[in-house]
């Protein structure tokens, strides 16, 4: 016979089974008594699916791997803690984690919404600055005089959009 | 401007003339933002909190919409200024329990907020009395257009814009209206109306939010998800699913008038007779009582011009406020005392109401 199902949150039996529809995606969790009435479950006034899924995914008796995050020290653990990540660039070391949990939480998992795009033009700006300067030192240390020359004149381009970049945004009203 | 000053002034919500649409009290719309290559709030060291904190409050105020604005930190705030911004949705209850490196930016209408370092970075707000979605929208990408001209955001191609929660991730935004539904309420249809709409993807909250009441019968609608769509589509969804709900209540108020109107009157009248002559009032019996009321503008018992007073009295009426009345703290059953006063003032010179308009529409 197969064992009764345990509750996502707290390992408990689960006695109260949840299957929304949502957007045409099945989301099903399942809980204890005591986490539903906790999580509002039987409140009229609703509660947050997305929440549940996103605690259920932190069940803690899944195996942690070691990762790591490189930029912030933040561990699978620490997630699993705080529900949070540590720094943007979590999303990447953690990816293989995150991206099962998007399926289920979203309506998709591409963004399709709007773009900084005036951030990543200064950002590609700047990295582009960073190598012409690495560059340009490099060419100067091992005497290539003509390439030194021809950095300077990008670096100089470069400086140029930067300051023509608009500080303000245009305003439509 | 002080917080003294931006507490003696009206609010965005407190100061509508009139609702255009009668059901929906206010829209609301907020964005998350990060600083690319920083810990998220939670997770940042104290001396890096106030750093990122410099920087935002800095580039926040900078902005053109935001001159004149209230520029405060967290840690300089009373419990009791705290719970006020509270009250008028200006700042959530976790920022005004946070304890330091976090701020906040208020625009001098108190339109537009910023919380600085709640769960992310940058959580922008805009607020606006009635049915607001589209113009609220367009207000608050204008202004996250310029912020984006001063820092760097954490956004992924993928993934959108990158925030502490992987809920709030692609748009990051979440748009919302605070809805005045006290017909479905009486004739309990709530919880059918919530299932519907947990099925087309939008959540109901109560007035502040996650973990609150629907005193007054009012309730906040929100979207559910945020990758995967562009905030344009979220917005269109939100606005027939808003659309579909006050037609909902339309429609259960008609039903309510029809087949006991003597039922509905009653509990108008009585909240009124409640309210000009009754000596303690715990917020949460006046938020019942201002609803009915508000009911009975709608219905036509009460002119129409008294709407803004009642959208008023229901910030007002909040513990907050009243303890600001007073000048001085208050006990609770003290306050119940002024708040009692406080509205039977309000409504001593009101016109008495006319029942006479049974199936006016």
């Amino acid at each position: 016979m197969a064992s009764p199902l345990k509750c996502d949150l707290c390992s408990k039996p689960a006695t109260v089974h949840l299957t929304q529809i949502v957007n045409n995606k099945v989301h099903k969790v399942d809980l204890c008594e005591e986490c539903a009435q906790a999580k509002g479950v039987t409140d009229p006034n609703g509660f947050s699916l997305a929440d549940l899924l996103l605690k259920a995914s932190l069940n803690p008796e899944a195996p942690a791997s070691g990762l790591r995050c490189e930029n912030c020290g933040f561990t699978q653990n620490d997630f699993k803690k705080h529900g949070r990540f540590g720094c943007p660039h979590c999303y990447e070391t953690f990816k293989g984690m995150v991206e099962p949990m998007l399926d289920n939480m979203h309506k998709g998992t591409q963004h399709s919404g709007k773009i900084p795009q005036r951030a990543l033009d200064r950002k590609s700006l700047y990295d582009r600055l960073t190598t012409l300067e690495g560059n340009l030192d490099e060419a100067i240390r091992s005497e290539r005089y003509e390439d030194a020359a021809r950095y300077r004149d990008e670096i100089h381009q470069v400086k140029q959009a930067f300051s023509q970049q608009p500080s303000e945004s245009r305003h439509d009203d | 401007m002080t917080i003294e000053t931006l507490l003696a002034t009206q609010s965005e919500l407190t100061d509508t003339v009139s609702s255009k649409c009668a059901i929906v009290l206010m829209t609301r719309i907020r964005l998350a933002r990060n600083l690319a290559g920083k810990p998220f709030p939670g997770w940042a060291r104290p001396s890096q909190r106030d750093s990122i904190l410099e920087t935002c409050r800095e580039a926040v105020a900078s902005a053109p919409q935001m001159k004149k604005s209230l520029n405060i930190g967290v840690a300089d705030l009373t419990e009791l200024q705290k719970q006020i911004l509270v009250e008028r949705h200006l700042i959530s209850r976790e920022l005004s329990g946070s304890k330091s490196g976090s701020g906040v930016v208020i625009s001098k209408d108190q339109a537009l907020s910023v919380m600085v370092n709640e769960e992310d970075h940058l959580r922008i707000q805009v607020l606006r009395a009635g049915f607001q979605l589209k113009k609220s929208w367009n207000s608050i990408n204008d202004f996250d257009s310029v912020l984006e001209g001063k820092l760097d955001y954490a956004f992924s191609p993928t993934l959108g814009y990158l925030t502490a929660c992987p809920t709030n991730l692609g748009t990051a935004m979440r748009a919302s209206a605070m809805m005045h539904l006290p017909a479905l309420v009486i004739s309990s249809q709530m919880e059918k109306v919530v299932r519907a709409v947990n099925q087309l993807g939008m959540v109901v909250r109560g007035l502040f939010g996650e973990g609150s009441d629907a005193s007054g019968s009012i309730f906040q609608i929100s979207n559910q998800t945020t990758l995967g769509e562009s905030e344009e589509e979220i917005i269109r969804r939100l606005n027939s699913v808003l659309n579909s709900i006050v037609e909902h209540e339309m429609n259960a108020r008609q039903r309510l008038i029809e087949s006991d109107a003597s039922k509905l009157f009653d509990k108008i009248g009585r909240a009124f007779g409640i309210l000009q002559n009754s000596h303690l009032l715990s917020s949460s019996e006046a938020m019942n009582l201002l609803s009915l009321l508000r009911l009975g503008v709608d219905l036509g018992v009460f002119p129409d011009e008294s709407r803004a007073a009642i959208d008023r009295l229901f910030i007002e009426a909040q513990p907050g406020h009243i303890v600001l009345l007073s000048k001085q703290d208050l006990e609770s059953n003290q306050r119940d005392a002024l708040r009692a006063e406080r509205l039977r003032t309000e409504f001593a010179p009101f016109s008495k109401p006319n029942f006479s308009v049974r199936n006016n529409n």
